[in-house]
């Protein structure tokens, strides 16, 4: 049982996940304003890629280049568990670029809501629709 | 990891996490998102995804700082919420 709870407290940073998760989570429902809207969106594609890099990295470990790779010392066998996982980065990087065509996306659909109905506030936007 | 300034970057992201939703000026919400993401990707430098960390820095900070800027211009500043 305390090494369950050890094992919880010392990995800090999933807790850090769930609390960004729920910032940008409370922003997406709570929030009227569609730019915080889509503030509260990007906080939440970003503690996702916070979450799978915390996946990937371990104690004791150094970045994913080879110092022995080629040329003429690139005899040695290479031992895994002195690298942090590669794979989890490879894949975020594609993440952050789409999380950015997204935003692209948003803001421009939230520029044109505003010459539309000149506000960005989601109620007067919903009474400017019902009205006539 | 060194777990002291681990912590203290974690706290500094939160904070600026909550500030980006809880300003009411749009403007400076976008401002804080800047810093929001700098920390992030500070967070991903330390824990080794090197690749990550500049790929947030150019394009999360640098390029979505300016889309908001750029749409709080050509929009409205001022908020209810």
């Amino acid at each position: 049982m305390e090494a369950i709870l050890s094992s919880f407290l010392t990995k800090y940073n999933y807790w850090v996940f769930i609390g960004l998760v729920m910032i940008g989570m409370y922003a997406l429902i709570a929030k009227r304003n569609l730019v915080k809207k889509i503030i509260g969106m990007n906080i939440f594609q970003t503690a996702v890629i916070l979450f799978y890099v915390s996946i990937g990295a371990k104690q004791g470990s150094t970045i994913p280049i080879l110092d022995s790779g080629h040329g003429h010392d690139a005899h040695h066998a290479v031992q895994a568990i002195d690298y942090i996982n590669p794979l989890p980065h490879v894949l975020m990087l594609t993440a952050i670029v789409v999380s950015v065509a997204t935003l692209g996306v948003a803001l421009a659909l939230a520029i044109k809501v505003h010459q539309q109905y000149g506000t960005l506030e989601e109620d007067e936007i919903a009474a400017q629709i019902d009205k006539p | 990891m060194i777990w002291p300034v681990d912590l203290i970057i974690m706290l500094l992201v939160m904070v600026s996490g909550i500030g980006a939703i809880m300003v009411r000026d749009l403007l400076g919400a976008a401002v804080l998102f800047g810093v929001y993401s700098f920390l992030m990707c500070l967070l991903y430098a330390i824990m080794g995804a090197v690749d990550v960390a500049f790929t947030e820095a150019s394009v999360g900070a640098g390029v979505s700082s300016v889309f908001f800027v750029a749409a709080v211009f050509r929009t409205s500043r001022r908020t209810k919420d």
